[in-house]
């Protein structure tokens, strides 16, 4: 038998963005074992809960990510509001799809560019972040943000948008999407991308199924799993075909999320199309009574919020489990077995957002 | 930047950030801002760095990896703390896991704030940085003159 050694990787590294470490147990270059190890960003916050009002916590709770901070935020509001039996507007209801969407295709971009920097292709890696600007632009503009966002609230949204301003930006989509045909025909087409990515980190349907894989890397092994078919807010009204992939290798969660980024503009220009006219938010009052369970698709699979309130203003409970968190398993059965040069790669394509996981 | 005559290479580290800086930090390298432009590259490695950012109010965990990130990178050095975690604690400072703000860890030189920090007052941020690594270059300079001339004596 080769000897064993042990490799750390991270918490500071190249490849990553935020630090998340691995023990990577090696025999010569194979990789035969790896050890997770996290908490390098815990901040605690599901404790400020008891500190911050139920309305005010829909900042803190969007803070919970910067990349798909929108959806923290909506998801959050869609439970007080359940908790609450409140009834959103519907126009309020298309106007969160919209940002949501939006959110997905400037996290999928991001992905896209990190993911090729990764694999060292470093121009198609500007190429998709200078696409991506487009879309923070009309975050920006609709906003006031480019980030975070802070324009959900309980029982609605804090802001409009005028028509004319959502015809201008279905507009923009057609010159959006053009561009972004052009840079994913590059990485699916690609033969040295298709190359480097195929049969890198297998993942089989039934592994991804049993270990809790969720979002585009559970997408990406053929398992059909996607929470805006539920049709949670405004989803029911639309339509939109669940796209998956059957290789279960790096290549496969790339085509997911590059084939994926159609669907958030077809979903935005159906949600353009349909939004209805009238009020935005109604008022609130009262303070959440009982528990709910809130679940919805985040760029990276599927988000829970737990929260529980008993009658006053503070909650008692906030609890949050995140996408990459149920990917965590997943990434460590794909990196058994795999070449220690592949491990960047493999660790990017499940989208670790780290900053979620650990809260 | 006219006294700038070698490019700065930057180091970022995410010290229990929300992500939102951090992608702002990457924002700032890519085209629409493009400060590669200036000679200023991204690195890795902390030995190859001069300007090191950091993003996040810092907790008990990743303090340790924050000073050793530091004490790597070889002087002159400066350290910028990117978005109001980073400055103060922010929205985060009364969390039980919090520190607040990178300053109670390491010395700061240049504080960047913002919720998040606009990819405009990073690039501003890394320019004020340069003033003072170049005075810290020069104060070098002389000091080690100075020693110089001491040894001669």
């Amino acid at each position: 038998m080769t000897k064993q050694i042990i490799v750390p990787f991270g918490p500071q590294h190249p490849v990553l963005p935020e630090p998340i470490h691995l023990d990577l147990v090696l025999e010569d270059e194979r990789v035969v074992d790896v050890i997770p190890s996290i908490g390098y960003i815990h901040r605690g916050f599901e404790k400020l809960v008891e500190k911050r009002e139920y309305t005010e916590y829909v900042y803190i709770a969007e803070r919970t990510c910067g990349i798909c901070s929108f959806i923290h935020g909506a998801t959050y509001c869609q439970g007080i509001e359940q908790i609450m039996n409140i009834d959103v507007p519907e126009r309020a209801q298309y106007l969160r799809v919209i940002w949501s969407e939006y959110s997905r295709l400037h996290s999928h971009l991001l992905w896209l560019g990190l993911f090729a920097d990764s694999f060292g292709f470093e121009n198609l890696f500007m190429n998709a972040w200078r696409i991506r600007e487009r879309i923070l632009d009309v975050m920006e503009q609709t906003t006031g943000g480019r980030v975070i966002q802070g324009s959900c609230k309980i029982g609605g949204v804090r802001r409009d948008i005028a028509n004319e301003k959502l015809d201008e930006m279905r507009r923009d989509l057609d010159t959006t999407e053009r561009e972004i045909r052009d840079l994913t025909t590059v990485f699916l087409q690609d033969n040295s991308i298709k190359h480097r990515l195929r049969n890198v980190g297998r993942l089989s349907k039934e592994d991804a199924y049993h270990l809790g894989a969720s979002g585009p890397t559970a997408r990406g092994s053929g398992v059909a799993i996607d929470l805006r078919k539920t049709g949670y807010g405004a989803y029911g009204k639309l339509n939109f075909q669940l796209v998956t992939d059957s290789c279960g290798d790096c290549y496969g969660r790339c085509a997911v999320r590059a084939q994926e980024l159609f669907t958030s503009i077809d979903l935005i220009r159906q949600a353009i199309q349909k939004i209805p006219d009238g009020p935005i938010d109604i008022k609130v009052s009262g303070a959440p009574n009982g528990e709910f369970f809130t679940r919805a698709e985040q760029p990276r699979g599927e988000l829970v919020h737990y929260l529980k309130g008993n009658g006053t203003k503070f909650l008692v409970r906030s609890r949050i489990r995140t996408p990459t968190l149920t990917n965590i398993p997943p990434l460590v059965r794909m990196l058994q077995g795999c070449e220690l040069a592949d491990v960047p790669v493999i660790v990017l394509s499940i989208d670790p957002c780290i900053s979620c996981t650990e809260r | 930047m006219t006294y700038l005559k070698k490019s700065p290479w930057l180091l970022h580290y995410d010290a229990s950030s929300c992500n939102g800086c951090d992608i702002e930090v990457l924002a700032a390298l890519t085209p629409l801002y493009d400060v590669e432009r200036f000679g200023i590259i991204n690195t890795g490695n902390p030995k190859h760095a001069d300007i090191f950012l950091v993003t996040g109010s810092v907790n008990t965990q990743n303090k340790q990896v924050l000073i050793n990130t530091y004490e790597q990178i070889p002087e002159p050095k400066v350290v910028i703390a990117i978005g109001i975690c980073a400055t103060s604690g922010g929205i985060f400072r009364e969390c039980y896991n919090i520190l607040g703000g990178i300053d109670k860890v390491i010395p700061v030189d240049v504080y960047v704030t913002g919720c998040a920090a606009r990819p405009e007052s990073i690039i501003d941020g890394v320019v004020t940085a340069l003033g003072i690594l170049e005075q810290k270059r020069l104060a070098m300079k002389t000091k080690t003159k100075t020693a110089r001339a001491a040894d001669a004596r």
